[in-house]
């Protein structure tokens, strides 16, 4: 019984340095696992969509025809499956930590044609 | 003995932590009756597994609670595997039982920090969330997420634990001991607070067993009923501890027992880190459960059993699935122990079940 059980540890909290950070003047270190955000390597990408299809979300579109691959970052819940199914792996989680946006926005990469490989004999 | 009146209290109302409804049937300052009413926060989950196939629904499985995201997501998996007669390797075992018990530590310190709140110990309050923050430092570094971690697949687990990360999680696990021991002291000696917890909404293990009771609110009444040691996945086996019970059944043996286990995981996790084995962590999933095959699993989650019953119709969507979580379960013992006690202890004494009435009505 009696009071001040956790005087000890309060008192002690008055000499020790904060463990909050001073957001967003000061931001805590990025984990190296950290899921972060989805990247395309779009020189890699044969725009599958194998990505669309798994995405349980539905976060991101692919179009064939326009050669584009769009990610709806405010969908995306970064569960990684995209990353693991994708064929080619060229889709990789980056470990930042997402910026305050004002509005909703898509990040919609254009996806080049392939390179014609050379002819492996070209004399003959 | 004065008129009865009715007062409503909640969904809103500063002390709950969740939107619950009483109706309190008081006279004078007595509470003589109270009547729940849950239905502010239904999400429809269970309905979208007829859109999300099953490799899908994990996602949504783990976001049925913000708390217990890891326990859902591994009680969902686990049922999926027994339907599928899949066999998870046993590293991935040991992973999941130690992710799921840093989850009842962050879930234990998390309530005992809103325990302090709702009897107005400010401070006491800030010093939980303080030690809590380290334990989501460890699931950041180990999972990439602070409270979804997405680690859990039907077939095992997407993340490996390495041994430095093993090393830290152990160390940071033994700086938390020693605040821990200090933090539980002034919950179990402070006068403040035993003059809040003791003798209020005293539950007899008799109406406990009645009432079906589940968790640690069971086990403060003297019902040793865990499910770590029962159900598919239960890691019983691969550690050895016993539920910890308490006699008393009141506010202080609750927050007692919630205390003690958050030791007890402390010694269970360092147990399954000395003993994990080498190996993969998933196994290849292929196909889709068979049509009317049923199978169903308890997992005990930090606020108690919570039962998964999953049925398959042939396609990789499922037929069925159904969760009942320790919550619904715990609603019916809370209105008992709410009967005959004052109206200023009504806060303290819906906080002991630990109420996570999202999770009831997902």
């Amino acid at each position: 019984m009696g009071g001040f059980k956790l005087g000890k540890m309060t008192l002690g909290s008055l000499f020790k340095k904060p463990e909050t950070v001073m957001y967003p003047l000061e931001t805590k270190p990025v984990p190296k696992g950290l899921k972060g955000c989805v990247e395309n390597n779009v020189s890699a990408c044969i725009l599958c969509g194998i990505c669309a299809k798994r995405c349980p979300c539905g976060a991101i579109v692919v179009d064939k025809k326009a050669r584009t691959w769009t990610i709806d970052r405010f969908r995306c819940v970064q569960c990684g499956t995209c990353v693991a199914e994708c064929p080619k792996s060229c889709l990789e989680m980056n470990p930042t930590r997402p910026k305050v946006a004002k509005e909703k926005s898509l990040v919609e990469l254009h996806v080049p044609e392939p390179i014609a490989e050379p002819l492996q004999n070209p004399n003959g | 003995m004065g008129k009865a009146t009715v007062i409503p209290f909640g969904p809103q109302h500063p002390v709950l932590p969740e939107p619950l409804h009483l109706d309190l049937v008081v006279e004078d300052e007595k509470v003589i009756e109270a009547i729940p009413q849950i239905g502010f926060v239904h999400r429809g989950l269970e309905k979208l597994v007829e859109t999300r196939d099953y490799n899908q629904f994990i996602y949504v499985a783990e976001r049925i609670c913000g708390i217990c995201a890891f326990g859902h997501s591994l009680g969902y998996a686990e049922t999926v595997e027994s339907l599928m007669g899949v066999e998870v390797p046993e590293r991935a075992e040991y992973l999941r039982g130690i992710w799921h018990e840093l989850s009842r530590i962050h879930s234990h310190i998390l309530w005992l920090g809103l325990a302090a709140d709702a009897f107005g110990f400010e401070s006491l309050f800030m010093h939980c969330w303080r030690l809590r923050e380290r334990v989501l430092s460890i699931f950041e570094a180990t999972t990439g997420g602070r409270v979804i971690f997405s680690v859990v697949k039907v077939g095992g687990v997407t993340r490996d634990i390495s041994a430095d990360q093993f090393a830290e999680i152990k160390m940071t696990l033994e700086g938390i001991k020693d605040e821990y021991r200090q933090i539980v002291n002034t919950f179990m000696k402070d006068t403040s607070v035993k003059n809040r917890t003791v003798g209020v909404g005293y539950l007899s293990t008799e109406a406990a067993l009645n009432a079906s009771m589940v968790g640690p609110f069971a086990r403060a009444s003297n019902v040793p009923y865990d499910v770590r040691s029962l159900g598919r996945g239960a890691y019983g086996k691969l550690s050895d501890f016993q539920p910890i019970v308490d006699t008393q059944g009141d506010c202080y043996a609750r927050v007692k027992v919630r205390a003690n286990e958050v030791l007890q995981s402390i010694d269970i996790i360092e147990e399954l880190i000395a003993g994990i084995p080498t190996g993969d962590i998933s196994v290849p999933v292929k196909g889709s459960p068979a049509a009317g095959a049923q199978a169903s699993n308890v997992v005990e989650q930090p606020r108690g059993e919570c039962y998964y019953f999953a049925r398959g119709n042939g396609t990789k969507y499922l037929d069925r699935m159904r969760m009942r979580t320790p919550t619904s379960q715990n609603l019916a013992g809370m209105v008992k122990a709410l009967e005959g006690c004052e109206l200023s202890d009504v806060n303290m004494i819906i906080l002991t079940i630990d109420p996570c009435i999202s999770c009831t009505e997902r």
